[in-house]
C-alpha cells in the first residue's frame, strides 16, 4: 500500500539578503534531509521548537514552496512536477488550518463565501451544489446554517477555528495540514477543537498532519511522532514510546519543561532532571554551519560524548518503529536523567 | 516593615464604555498581595486577567470607571491623577508583558529602552545608565550583554526579548512586578527559563509578583497563592496548593479537566465546559458561570453568590460546592 503522503529527504534552504555588497548571502537551512511517510486515515504529530522547521514542512507538503531538494508525494504523485492546472486540481486532496483564527479568515467576506472558496476555486462547480456543501460542512463542525451570512467578526475564537475547519474540509481533501490549529484558543475552546478534530477523523477518515509545540496535545491527537530540531528529525515513534521513553535528550529536555500540575513537584523535579539547556535561545539555524561536523544540538546537551563534537548521528532504529538520531540512545533511554551528573561540561 | 500589605484591592470595578453599552470588566474583586508573595492569576480569555493588570498599572482607557479601592502601600490609587501614576508606573510598579515583540520598540537599542526608566525616575545621565543597562543584562542573563547593550530588538530571538522587557521592568527595582502572560509567546524549552528567571529574581529582590496566565501548568508551579477568574469576578482563590488539592468551583473543575495532558490515552474525549464566556455587556444577575454549570439551580440565577469558605485562606463564590465536589469525585478517576 502506497502512503498517502510520502516525504523524501526533504531539503529546504533560504537564501537571508546579503549583509554587504561583497559578502555571501547567508543561508539559512530550514529543512535538512526529512523523511517520513503517513498512511491514509492517520495522524501524524510534528513537534519542536520555534526555528525547527516545523512550518517549513507545511509549506513544502502543502506545495506553497518548492523544495531545494528531495521530494513530497502526495499519493505517489511529486507536487513539484505537476504543471499550475494539475496541481491546482491535486489541491482539492489537501488542505490547511492555521494557526490564527483572527488572521487567516478574510474579514470581508461572509462565512458562506469563506468556507466556498475552496470550491470557487475548482471553478466548475454550480453554486447550488457550493451552497449545499457549505451548509453540510458548517452542520459538520458544529456551526448553523445560519451563520453562512455572518461576517467572521460575529464569532469568537473557537468559532473562528471551526469556520477555517469547515474551510479545510468542504473540498473533502484526504490530507488536512494543521499548523499549531489550538495553540491561539483557550483552554476549554481548545477542547472543543480538538475533539471536534478528532470526530471528523473518524466519521470523515481525514488523515492529519499536525504541528504543536505542545506535546500533550500531540500525544492526544498523533498516531505517529516526528521530532524536529533545527530541520532534522531526531526522533520518531509513536507518542507512547516517545513521551514514555524518550532516546534523544533533545525529546526529554523537551519534556521536562512542559510545567506539570503538582504544585511543589517542581523543584523534586530540578533535582532529578538533568541540567537546563544552556543557551535555548540562540538563534537555531543561523548557528547550523558550526554544528556541521557533529551533532546539531551537542551544545546543549547533558549527555554529550566526545563522538557527538565530531560525526553526526544517523537516524537509526531503536526498536520497532521508535528511532533516534543519538549516539548515546539507548543510554539515554536506560539512564536516569540523574545518572549522567559526570558527563556535562558547562 | 507595615502591617498593612503591599496592595490591597478592595471591591474594585471597572466599567468599560463600549459603542454596545457599559461592559461590567471587573464586577468587585478583592485580594491582597503581600511583600515577596507570589499570586497567580488565572482565566481565559475575558474574564478581566488583564483589565485587572491595567487598573494595577493606571493603564485603562480614558472611558473606563473606576470604583473601589486600590491601596498601594497605603496610598489609594483609584482616582490618583496621571502625573502621580507616571512617577510609580516603571519605577515603584512594573510590567512585563505577553508579546516581547510589540512591547519593544524597534527604532531604539535595548541599552537605550533598558536605561529609560533609569533617567526618568533615577535621574542617571547616559553613562550612568548605559552601565546600570548593562548591570541588568547580565542579571536576567543574556549572553554577551556587553555587545548586545547596542544591539536593537530585531537582532534578538523571542526568548532574548522577553529577558530584555524583564530587565526593563526590573530597571528601577520595583515593588511590585505584573507579568501578563510572559512566556505565551514563547517556545516551552524557554517558557522554562523566563519562569525560571523570574522567580528568581523575585526571590532576591522580595518584590510581589502578580502573575497572570491562562495555563495551569505554569501557576501551580510557579505561585504561593492563586485566584481563578470569570466573568470578571474572582470565583476561587486560595494558597496554590490548597487549591489545586481540592479545585471547588465547578469552573475552575472545568478548566482543569479540558487540559489535554501527556499520557492521556488516544482518542481519549477532552471534557469541554458547554457554551462560552458570557458577555461582558448583559452578564447574568446571578452567577456568570450559571448558563454553563451542569449544577446550576434556581437560586444561582437569583444573586451573586457569595464567597464560601472551603477551607481556611481556600474560598469559592458557589453556593453548590458540596455538589461540586461530589461530582468532581466521580469525574475524575485519579491520574497522576
Amino acid at each position: 500500500m502506497t502512503a498517502l503522503l510520502q516525504v523524501e529527504n526533504l531539503v529546504r534552504h533560504y537564501h537571508l539578503p546579503r549583509e554587504h555588497l561583497l559578502a555571501r548571502a547567508p543561508v539559512v537551512q530550514a529543512l535538512q534531509g526529512v523523511s517520513f511517510a503517513l498512511q491514509a486515515g492517520r495522524s501524524l504529530g510534528v513537534v519542536g521548537e520555534s526555528g525547527s522547521g516545523k512550518s517549513t514542512l507545511a509549506r513544502l507538503v502543502m506545495a506553497l514552496e518548492s523544495p531545494t531538494a528531495g521530494r513530497v508525494l502526495m499519493a505517489g504523485q511529486d507536487l513539484a512536477r505537476l504543471d499550475a492546472a494539475a496541481l491546482r486540481r491535486a489541491r482539492t486532496d489537501f488542505q490547511m488550518v492555521f494557526q490564527d483564527p483572527f488572521g487567516s479568515l478574510d474579514p470581508r467576506q461572509t462565512v458562506g463565501r469563506i468556507v466556498a472558496e475552496p470550491l470557487a476555486a475548482q471553478g466548475n462547480i454550480a453554486p447550488g451544489i457550493q451552497r449545499d456543501r457549505v451548509a453540510a460542512m458548517l452542520d459538520a463542525v458544529g456551526l448553523r446554517g445560519a451563520d453562512a451570512s455572518k461576517y467572521p467578526h460575529e464569532f469568537s475564537g473557537g468559532q473562528r477555528q471551526r469556520i477555517a475547519i469547515a474551510r479545510a474540509l468542504v473540498t473533502t481533501p484526504k490530507l488536512i495540514v494543521a499548523d499549531e490549529p489550538v495553540s491561539a484558543l483557550d483552554v476549554s475552546v481548545q477542547a472543543q477543537v480538538l475533539n471536534l478534530m478528532q470526530d471528523l477523523q473518524d466519521s470523515l477518515g481525514v488523515t492529519y498532519l499536525f504541528i504543536s509545540h505542545d506535546l500533550a496535545v500531540v500525544d492526544l491527537v498523533c498516531d505517529e511522532v516526528l521530532v524536529l530540531y533545527q530541520g532534522r528529525v531526531v526522533e520518531q515513534g509513536s507518542p507512547e514510546t516517545l513521551f514514555r521513553a524518550a532516546g534523544h535528550p533533545y525529546t526529554r529536555a523537551l519534556m521536562d519543561a512542559v510545567p506539570g500540575l503538582q504544585p511543589g513537584l517542581r523543584s523534586a523535579r530540578h533535582r532529578l532532571q538533568p541540567p537546563a539547556l544552556p543557551a535555548a535561545d540562540e538563534p537555531a539555524a543561523w548557528a547550523a554551519p558550526a554544528a556541521a561536523t557533529g551533532c546539531a544540538f551537542a551544545a546543549r546537551c547533558p549527555w554529550r560524548q566526545a563522538v557527538c563534537l565530531t560525526t553526526p548521528p544517523p537516524l537509526r532504529p531503536l526498536a520497532t518503529g521508535h528511532w533516534a538520531a543519538c549516539h548515546i540512545a539507548e543510554q539515554v533511554l536506560a539512564g536516569a536523567p540523574g545518572d549522567t551528573a559526570e558527563s556535562p561540561g558547562s | 516593615m507595615s502591617a498593612a500589605p503591599l496592595l490591597a484591592v478592595h471591591d474594585l470595578r471597572v466599567t468599560l464604555a463600549t459603542p454596545r453599552g457599559p461592559a461590567d470588566a471587573l464586577r468587585g474583586i478583592s485580594f491582597a498581595i503581600e511583600r515577596g508573595q507570589t499570586l497567580g492569576l488565572i482565566g481565559e480569555s475575558g474574564c478581566g486577567k488583564s483589565i485587572t493588570a491595567l487598573a494595577l498599572m493606571g493603564l485603562l482607557p480614558d472611558s473606563a470607571t473606576v470604583a473601589g479601592s486600590l491601596r498601594f502601600d497605603g496610598r489609594e490609587l483609584v482616582g490618583l491623577p496621571e502625573h502621580d501614576w507616571c512617577q510609580l508606573r516603571g519605577n515603584r510598579l512594573a510590567m512585563v508583558f505577553q508579546e516581547p515583540m510589540t512591547a519593544l520598540n524597534p527604532l531604539h537599542t535595548i541599552g537605550h529602552q533598558i536605561g529609560e526608566s533609569l533617567r526618568l525616575h533615577k535621574r542617571l545621565d547616559a553613562s550612568a545608565a548605559r552601565a546600570e543597562a548593562l548591570r541588568l543584562l547580565q542579571r536576567v542573563q543574556l549572553p554577551q550583554a556587553a555587545q548586545r547593550l547596542d544591539a536593537y530588538p530585531h537582532q534578538l530571538s523571542g526568548g532574548q526579548r522577553q529577558r530584555v522587557v524583564i530587565a526593563i521592568a526590573l530597571a528601577c527595582g520595583p515593588d511590585l512586578l505584573i507579568a501578563d502572560e510572559p512566556t505565551t509567546a514563547l517556545d516551552v524549552t524557554i517558557q522554562r527559563e523566563v519562569l525560571d528567571l523570574i522567580g528568581q529574581l523575585v526571590a532576591e529582590d522580595g518584590m510581589a509578583l502578580l502573575l497572570i496566565s491562562h495555563d495551569l501548568g505554569v501557576m501551580a508551579e510557579s505561585v504561593q497563592q492563586l485566584m481563578v477568574m470569570y466573568g470578571g469576578t474572582v470565583v476561587e482563590s486560595g494558597p496554590t496548593d490548597a487549591v489545586f488539592g481540592r479545585l471547588a468551583h465547578p469552573y475552575s473543575q472545568g478548566l482543569f479537566a479540558a487540559r489535554p495532558r501527556l499520557g492521556m490515552p488516544r482518542g481519549h474525549r477532552l471534557a469541554t465546559i458547554a457554551g462560552r464566556v458570557p458577555d461582558l455587556i448583559d452578564l447574568p444577575t446571578g452567577c456568570g458561570f450559571a448558563d454553563r454549570c451542569a449544577l446550576v439551580i434556581a437560586a444561582c440565577r437569583a444573586a451573586p453568590p457569595p464567597a464560601v469558605e472551603v477551607t481556611p485562606g481556600h474560598a469559592a463564590r458557589c453556593i453548590r460546592l458540596d455538589a461540586a465536589q461530589v461530582a468532581a469525585q466521580a469525574a475524575t478517576p485519579a491520574t497522576p
